[in-house]
C-alpha cells in the first residue's frame, strides 16, 4: 500500500464511514428511501460529487478496482481529480474500463457496457427529492413519501402533456423503486433509465448538499412514471456514432467548426474507445479534426 | 336520484357528534355540539363570527382534535368509525375520497400555478388513474358540469376570476364522488350575481349527486337555499336546531329572532 | 282511520322576544279531519290564523302542544313531534303547498320550477319538463315564457306558476293559500278546474279563499277558524 500515513484509508476515519455504511444498509432495506445521514466537510465543495466520494470512501476496499466517470467520459476534470483522490487516500487500482471494474463512480450518466454482479455503481446526486419542485415544503415531501401519495408526480406529468403534447422531463426522470417508493435518478438521460432495471449490480446514491443517501439493491423492479397512453419512451439521435458506429448508445453532440457543423460520438468513452478497438470505425476518427475544404 | 354505489342504507346516519367541545385554555371555543347527518342530507351552520361554526367545521372534518366528545364517520363498507381513531394515513385518504372541503378562499383549495384539468384531475391520479386521455376527458365534464369553458381547461386557476375559481375548487372536490362535503362560507366575498350562480349549480349538485354537507354560512339565504336542517350558533354553543324553512320563519330562541329580523330586505 | 288529515287539540303562540318577550297566542284548540277526496276550507278575517293553520300542517310552522296527524305512505304521522328527516319525508311523497306569494330560486326557468316536484320524486327531467309544459299552458303561461325564471313575472303569473308547482305531482294532501287572490275570472275557472280533478282523484284538500264564488265551488266543509282563535 503506498498510501500516506497521514491519511486514513479512503481519506475518512473508521467512525465517520460506519455511519455511512449503516446509512446504506438502511438505504438497500427500503429501495428508492431517501436515508438522511451526516454528511462530512469534503474536500471538495458542495456540488463537486461530496455525496458520491463520501459513498464511495465508506465502501472501498483495498482490493476494490475504482473507475470515475463524468458525464460517461473518464478523462474530464472532475473524474480525473476524484479518481486522483482516491488513488492518493486508498492506493487502490482504478481503471476507465466498466468491465473490469468492482466501484464505478459517475455523474449523470450510466455505463454503456451492461453491469454484472459483484460491482456497484455510485451516483452523484445533487436534489435527492424527485417531488421538490413541485412541492418546497420538506415536511410535505416526506409525509407524501410515507402516505405514498404520489399524486402530485402525475400532476406534474399530466401538465407537461397537456402543455408540450408530450412528457418533457428529459432527464433526471422519476422512477418508481419496487413497486414502493418514487425517486430521482440523479440527472442521468432518461435513455439511461431502463438501465437501472433488474439490474445485477447494487446502485447508491448518494448526495453531499442535502445528507441522503438512497440504494437499489441488485435485481429490483425500476419503473419509469409515466401514463397508459403516453408511455416512457428513451430518446436519442437518431445516427450511428461517428466514431465507432454504434446504433444503441447515448450519443454527445459535438460542436466541429463555426459553420453549423457537428457529429455525434458516444458520450461513454470507455464503451466508444473499446468498440473502436476491436475494429468498429466510424466516418470520423477521434484525432484531431482535419481541416475539410467547403465549397 | 343518484345511482350511486352506497353500501350504506340511508337511514344510517353518515356522521355523528357526540358532545364535541373544544377549549383553549380558558377559552371555549365550541360546546357540547351533537347531532347526526343522514346520506343526501345538508345541514347549515349559522352564525356571526365568534360563534364557533368554523371551529366546529374543522372538528368535524378531523383537522382538529376535541377537546371532549366523538365524530364517527361511516365508512363506505358500512362500519362506523371515529374520526380520532384512524390513522394519518386512513384521514388523509378519506379527506382526499370521500369528503370534499371547500374553502371560503378558492386559493386554499386549488393548486393556482397548475392548470385546471391538472387540479381536477389530480385526485384521480392520486387514486392510480393512469390513462392520460380518459383522466382529462373526465376532468373535461366535470368542468362542463360547473359551467367552465372547457376551452379553459389548460389554464391556470391563477387566469380565473373569483367565481370560476370557486366552481373550479368544488370540481376538484366533486371528482372523486365524495358522499360528505364540508362548506366554509362558499360564497363569501364573491359579487352577489356571482354567488346566485353558484348557489344554483351547488344546490343542483347535491341533489344530483345526493351528496351530504356541513355548510356553514352566516348568511340565512344560503342556509334557506341550500340546506334541509340548520343549527344556529352563538358564543360556541348551538342555540337553536331544526328544519331550516321552520327555524327561519319561526324562530323560537331570542338569539334566532335576532339574526332572522336583521336581515335587510332586498 | 281514513282521514288524510286529523288535527286534534293543536295550539300555537308567538313569543316575540325582541318585543320584551311578549306572548302572541294564534290559535288554539284547533280540531278537524279531512278526508281524500273532500275539500275544507278555512274561513275567518284576515289575521285570524288561517295561514298559520296551514303552515302547521305543512310543518314550516312549530306546533306548540295537540297533534297534527297526517296519513302518510299508510302510516299515521304526528307531525308536530316528527323529526326533520320526517317531515321532508312527508313534504315530498305526501304533502304539497301553494303558498300564498310564489317563492322561486333566483335564476330557475319556470319550467323547471314547474317541474321540480317531479324530479324530486325520481322522474327524468325531460319528461317532468313535458308535463310540466302540459300544465303551464293550461294555466295560460304562453311557452316563450318557459325558459324565464319568474321573478319578472306580474302577480298574477307568478301565482300561476306556483299553482303549477302545487299541483303537478301526485301527492294525496294539497294545502293551498290563497290560490286564485290575484287571477281573472279565466285562470279562476281553470284553478277551480284542477282542483276539481284533483278531488275527483282522492286528494284530501285544505284552502284558504276569500271569494266567495269560489268558495261555493270547491268546498266540501266549512271550518270556521275564529272558532280556534286563541286571543280571548
Amino acid at each position: 500500500m503506498n498510501a500516506p500515513a497521514a491519511y486514513n484509508f479512503a481519506y475518512l476515519d473508521e467512525q465517520t464511514k460506519r455511519m455511512i455504511r449503516r446509512a446504506i444498509l438502511k438505504a438497500i432495506a427500503i429501495p428508492g428511501y431517501q436515508v438522511p445521514f451526516a454528511s462530512s466537510e469534503m474536500p471538495m465543495p458542495y456540488g463537486w460529487g461530496t455525496g458520491g466520494v463520501q459513498v464511495t470512501a465508506a465502501i472501498l476496499g483495498p482490493e476494490d478496482v475504482l473507475k470515475v466517470i463524468d458525464q460517461g467520459s473518464d478523462d474530464t476534470t472532475n473524474a480525473i481529480s476524484i479518481r486522483k483522490f482516491f488513488a492518493k487516500t486508498a492506493g487502490v487500482a482504478t481503471t476507465t474500463s466498466t468491465v473490469d471494474a468492482t466501484v464505478i463512480q459517475t455523474r449523470h450518466r450510466i455505463p454503456e457496457a451492461p453491469l454484472h454482479g459483484g460491482q456497484v455503481l455510485v451516483y452523484q446526486v445533487p436534489i435527492p427529492e424527485p417531488l421538490r419542485f413541485l412541492e418546497p415544503r420538506e415536511t410535505e415531501t416526506r409525509r407524501m413519501h410515507a402516505l405514498g401519495e404520489y399524486g402530485l408526480m402525475h400532476v406534474k406529468l399530466y401538465e407537461d402533456i397537456a402543455r408540450f403534447g408530450h412528457i418533457a422531463t428529459s432527464y433526471a426522470y422519476p422512477v418508481k423503486v419496487n413497486a414502493r417508493y418514487v425517486m430521482d435518478p440523479s440527472p442521468t438521460p432518461k435513455f439511461d433509465n431502463p438501465k437501472m432495471d433488474n439490474c445485477p449490480a447494487l446502485q447508491l446514491f448518494g448526495a453531499g448538499r442535502e445528507k441522503r443517501i438512497y440504494a437499489i439493491p441488485p435485481h429490483t423492479q425500476v419503473t419509469s412514471l409515466d401514463f397508459e397512453d403516453h408511455p416512457f419512451t428513451r430518446y436519442r439521435f437518431n445516427a450511428p456514432c461517428a466514431l465507432c458506429v454504434a446504433d444503441d448508445s447515448y450519443l454527445d453532440e459535438i460542436v466541429t467548426d463555426d459553420k453549423g457543423g457537428r457529429m455525434f460520438v458516444c458520450s461513454d468513452t470507455d464503451y466508444c474507445e473499446t468498440r473502436q478497438a476491436s475494429g468498429h470505425r466510424g466516418s470520423e476518427s477521434a484525432a484531431p479534426h482535419k481541416e475539410r475544404a467547403h465549397g | 336520484m343518484a345511482e350511486n354505489e352506497r353500501a350504506v342504507d340511508d337511514d344510517q346516519p353518515l356522521l355523528i357528534a357526540d358532545g364535541l367541545s373544544k377549549s383553549y385554555g380558558r377559552l371555549t371555543a365550541c360546546r357540547d355540539v351533537s347531532f347526526a347527518l343522514h346520506p343526501g342530507e345538508v345541514l347549515a351552520i349559522v352564525g356571526e363570527s365568534g360563534s364557533g361554526k368554523t371551529t366546529l367545521l374543522q372538528l368535524l372534518s378531523a383537522q382538529l382534535t376535541p377537546s371532549a366528545g366523538h365524530v364517527s364517520y361511516r365508512m363506505r363498507d358500512g362500519v362506523l368509525r371515529d374520526l380520532a381513531a384512524l390513522g394519518e394515513a386512513e384521514r388523509r385518504f378519506l379527506f382526499r375520497t370521500d369528503w370534499g372541503y371547500v374553502h371560503q378562499d378558492p386559493a386554499l383549495g386549488l393548486r393556482m400555478a397548475v392548470s385546471a384539468g391538472a387540479n381536477v384531475g389530480e385526485r384521480l391520479m392520486a387514486l392510480g388513474w393512469n390513462h392520460y386521455g380518459r383522466i382529462r376527458d373526465n376532468a373535461s365534464s366535470w368542468l362542463e358540469r360547473v359551467e367552465i369553458d372547457v376551452g379553459r381547461i389548460d389554464d391556470a386557476p391563477r387566469t380565473y376570476s373569483g367565481g370560476m375559481r370557486q366552481r373550479l375548487q368544488i370540481a376538484r372536490n366533486l371528482v372523486t364522488k365524495p358522499r360528505l362535503v364540508f362548506m366554509d362560507e362558499p360564497t363569501g366575498g364573491l359579487d352577489v350575481s356571482v354567488q346566485a350562480r353558484l348557489l344554483d349549480l351547488m344546490r343542483n349538485l347535491v341533489n344530483e349527486l345526493g351528496l351530504a354537507a356541513i355548510v356553514v354560512t352566516h348568511d340565512l339565504a344560503v342556509a334557506r337555499l341550500l340546506s334541509h336542517r340548520v343549527m344556529v350558533m352563538k358564543d360556541g354553543r348551538v342555540i337553536e336546531t331544526g328544519l331550516t324553512d321552520q327555524v327561519l320563519d319561526d324562530p323560537r330562541e331570542p338569539y334566532t329572532q335576532l339574526l332572522v329580523s336583521s336581515i335587510l330586505p332586498a | 282511520m281514513t282521514a288524510m288529515i286529523e288535527i286534534s287539540n293543536a295550539e300555537k303562540t308567538f313569543t316575540m322576544h325582541l318585543q320584551g318577550g311578549v306572548q302572541l297566542p294564534v290559535v288554539r284548540g284547533v280540531s278537524f279531519q279531512v278526508e281524500p277526496g273532500e275539500c275544507v276550507v278555512l274561513s275567518g278575517p284576515s289575521g285570524v290564523g288561517k295561514s298559520s293553520i296551514l303552515k302547521m300542517i305543512f310543518g314550516n310552522y312549530r306546533c306548540d302542544a295537540g297533534r297534527i296527524g297526517i296519513r302518510h305512505q299508510g302510516m299515521q304521522i304526528d307531525l308536530a313531534r316528527a323529526e326533520p328527516r320526517q317531515i321532508l319525508s312527508v313534504r315530498l311523497a305526501t304533502i304539497g303547498y301553494v303558498s300564498q306569494f310564489l317563492r322561486a330560486v333566483p335564476r330557475v326557468a319556470t319550467i323547471d320550477v314547474a317541474a321540480e316536484p317531479l324530479i324530486a320524486n325520481g322522474m327524468a327531467r325531460s319528461d317532468a319538463r313535458e308535463r310540466s309544459g302540459q300544465l303551464l299552458r293550461r294555466l295560460n303561461i304562453p311557452g316563450p315564457l318557459w325558459a324565464l325564471p319568474p321573478s319578472t313575472f306580474s302577480g298574477g303569473e307568478q301565482q300561476r306558476v306556483n299553482i303549477a308547482h302545487g299541483f303537478i305531482s301526485d301527492r294525496p294532501i294539497l294545502l293551498l293559500d290563497e290560490p286564485t287572490a290575484s287571477l281573472d275570472a279565466a285562470n279562476r275557472a281553470v284553478v277551480v278546474d284542477l282542483i276539481d280533478q284533483k278531488k275527483r282523484a282522492g286528494v284530501a284538500i285544505v284552502a284558504i279563499v276569500h271569494d266567495d264564488e269560489i268558495r261555493h265551488l270547491i268546498a266540501d266543509r266549512i271550518v270556521d277558524v275564529t272558532s280556534f282563535a286563541a286571543a280571548a
